[in-house]
């Protein structure tokens, strides 16, 4: 099923976020990711929600969405030019036989060695999900021992 | 002028219109109810929280006003969960108040202490947890906003005890209403108003299916305005009851699962299909591919959220029903001549009335107890009913003449709810005849209720119809499970009669179909307190048609002649 970006401006009040938890667990609708932060006014925050589903759940998930108070404004911007992006931090294995092999991928993928360990390495990155996606793939031979991602944000381009 | 948190609650809520609320004291909404002491408003105390909020929703229902019920914090909140679930799925507008702990208290899992405003959360419109006394009078504007306009639904106010107690400046009530994310819908989208036209103008075989929406966007007059320019066949749903005069010749009695037969071969027949403020329920539709399957659907509701949701449609049109359908009416020209669909109809009804048989047990066809209260009361009661048989079977054989005058617990199917629901609608039009219509199951639920309708000399009137069954799930245990009986057998219960007389109700047992025009005519003669009739119906009595759960509405069981 297609996945797509919501992004929605939400109060920035106490209980929202589990409201909007609540509602997509109620109707049974899947999040792919959710991120949610301040915006430029402290009155306001910005949720950017994946979810996976097709026209129809999208359109349902939307409206119901729309009907919380607190939330302000919704924009599906699965179709806009919009600048989309994550972080992600890998730990990765990495004795000194393979750390210059890694240290290439990094950087080809413009990618930063965050932290060195004895036998690890915390690479961090951002891209969008398919970079990221591809790092972790590059990487993934050598041993991930743990990784973590932020989940998308996402911007319109241009004046809008 | 200085006034506690509480006084300023009470001013705002009569600067409101409240003239009423139902509720139960208790530690964190003391400091409530000591300024009740000395309001105008008046208090109703009920027996049980859950009573509260179902009175108050059926004062809404029968008013068309938000209801206000007021419990304490921790049990007396939780009490009321049931009944405002009930108010969401039904859209009704109601107002609750719920005392809290103190908000230096909040989260330490205090004495009585629960999250009330977390509980609600999928079953309210919206929920406030008042954290400043200089809020009171902000969030009392926005909830009654909030309750009354778009779809309405319940609106919660949690308010910690401390918030309540302390003294602030008081200028008056609040008078602008900002909410960013909360816009009241105005018009509606004139082109589709004109598609709509144009299909229902062309149409040969079209139904309008109405529900709920029609009696809260109070679009009754409306409705019946379109049906007599151009002769239109009406279904309702148990919502839409009374939308639609029942004596109208166009009227085809409720749809669904215990719809008439020829409400749902209408259905099954039409070529356009006009849904107004309704939500294609399951027990309305039945197996949903096969709904309505030859007809261009148009469906208008106040929520977008509803278009689509559970069927796709032609002509979709968000916007308040009344509006819609003033818009409407001027652009509607008789098209088709509809002689062939209305005779199509009339034979259905003929050859498939709603008919039942005479008593088979000795005891009374509860059917029949029904139609009598129809007769006796001209069909100008207010009704409200419990959940189960007794239900549909007012819901076929009483004769609704206006909307609001049938209250019933229609998305949640509440057993309890009816009795309570009653009060609030007496108590909100004391000149007219309120008749709950009960199971002996149910009218167990909130039974205690009698001490609050004894206490305010409330002449509400119970019909049991007592098989001493549950009798919808053994009908179900019966048709779908073998006769495996499984828990259904009521004939341990207390004497109704006696119960009554314990609270200082009047109480009748009629045992036999000729006694129960006798004993309506002597309870509605009772004027300062209410009356108990535990009517002793046939036992094994199913409510027919019906159609089985999940299937298409052409598949009906019983409700034939001689069948």
């Amino acid at each position: 099923m297609a996945k797509h970006t919501l992004s929605v401006t939400v109060e920035n009040k106490p209980g929202v976020l589990t409201k909007v938890a609540t509602l997509f667990r109620r109707r049974g609708y899947n999040i792919d990711s959710l991120t949610v932060g301040r915006t430029e006014s402290s009155e306001v925050s910005r949720m950017t929600i994946v979810v996976e589903g097709d026209d129809r759940i999208i359109e349902q998930v939307t409206k119901q969405l729309h009907k919380l108070v607190e939330v302000i404004k919704i924009i599906d911007i699965t179709q806009d030019k919009a600048v989309e992006r994550e972080l992600s931090m890998i730990k990765v294995r990495a004795d000194n036989t393979v750390r210059a092999e890694i240290v290439q991928i990094v950087d080809i993928f413009r990618a930063r060695i965050v932290d060195i360990g004895k036998n690890s390495l915390i690479i961090e990155v951002t891209g969008d999900e398919n970079k990221i996606d591809a790092i972790e793939d590059s990487l993934r031979p050598f041993g991930i021992i743990e990784m973590v991602r932020t989940g998308k944000v996402a911007m319109v381009r241009g004046n809008k | 002028m200085k006034l506690r948190g509480a006084e300023i609650l009470l001013r705002c809520l009569q600067a409101e219109g409240v003239d009423v609320v139902f509720g139960y004291p208790g530690g964190q909404a003391i400091t409530i109810y000591d300024a009740l002491y000395d309001s105008p408003i008046r208090h109703i105390l009920v027996r049980h929280e859950q009573g509260a909020a179902h009175a108050a929703d059926g004062y809404a229902r029968a008013t068309g006003k938000t209801g206000v019920c007021i419990a304490t914090s921790g049990p007396g909140a939780t009490n009321l969960v049931t009944g405002i679930a009930n108010a969401y799925m039904d859209s009704i507008p109601m107002v609750v108040i719920t005392g809290q702990v103190p908000t230096h208290m909040i989260g330490r899992d205090a004495f009585q202490e629960a999250d009330i405003t977390g509980i609600v959360l999928p079953i309210t419109k919206h929920a406030f947890l008042v954290e400043k006394t200089e809020d009171v009078a902000r969030v009392i504007k926005e909830a009654f906003y909030i309750a009354n306009t778009n779809r309405p639904g319940p609106v919660l106010i949690d308010l910690p005890k401390d918030i309540m107690e302390r003294t602030i400046e008081f200028t008056g009530p609040a008078q602008d209403i900002n909410i960013r994310g909360y816009r009241v819908l105005k018009g509606y989208n004139s082109g589709q108003v004109l598609n709509a036209a144009n299909l229902i103008n062309a149409a040969q075989r079209p139904v309008i299916y109405a529900g709920g929406g029609v009696v809260a966007s109070d679009a009754a007059e409306e409705l019946l305005a379109v049906v007599e320019k151009m002769g239109i066949p009406v279904t309702t749903t148990l919502m839409g009851m009374g939308a639609f005069p029942g004596y109208n010749p166009l009227y085809l009695g409720m749809l669904g699962m215990h719809g008439t037969r020829y409400a749902n071969y209408a259905i099954g027949e039409c070529d356009v299909l006009i849904a107004m403020g309704v939500r294609f329920d399951d027990r309305v539709t039945g197996k949903i591919a096969n709904f309505a399957p030859h007809a261009k659907v148009i469906h208008l509701d106040i929520d977008a959220a509803e278009i689509g949701k559970n069927v796709d449609v032609d002509v979709p049109i968000v916007g308040d029903v009344k509006e819609i359908l003033q818009g409407l009416l001027p652009r509607l020209q008789p098209g088709p001549d509809l002689k062939e669909w209305h005779e199509t109809i009339e034979r259905w009804k003929d050859e498939y009335p709603l008919c039942y048989e005479g008593s088979t047990e000795g005891r009374i066809p509860p059917q029949h107890v029904i139609e009598k209260i129809s007769e006796l009361t001209n069909g100008e009661a207010i009704i409200t009913t419990e959940v189960g048989q007794h239900q549909m079977w007012t819901s076929q054989y009483y004769k609704f003449r206006y909307p609001r005058s049938f209250i019933s617990s229609g998305g949640l199917g509440t057993m309890g709810f009816g009795f309570p629901a009653a009060i609030g609608a007496k108590i909100a039009c004391p000149d007219k005849t309120i008749i709950d219509i009960a199971g002996d199951g149910s009218i167990q639920m909130n039974i205690q209720e009698l001490g609050t309708a004894v206490q305010y000399k409330l002449p509400v009137i119970i019909c049991i119809l007592n098989n001493h069954y549950l009798g919808m799930v053994r009908q179900w245990q019966g048709l779908f499970y073998g006769g495996r009986y499984s828990h259904t057998d009521m004939t341990q219960q207390p004497d109704f009669v006696k119960v009554a007389e314990a609270y200082g109700a009047v109480g009748i047992r009629v045992k036999c179909a000729e006694e129960v025009e006798e004993a309506l005519q002597k309870a509605l003669q009772v004027t300062d307190r209410p009356v108990v009739i535990d009517f002793w119906v046939d036992r094994n009595t199913n409510v027919y048609p019906m159609v089985p759960p999940g299937e298409a509405l052409s598949n009906m069981l019983g409700g034939e002649q001689d069948g």
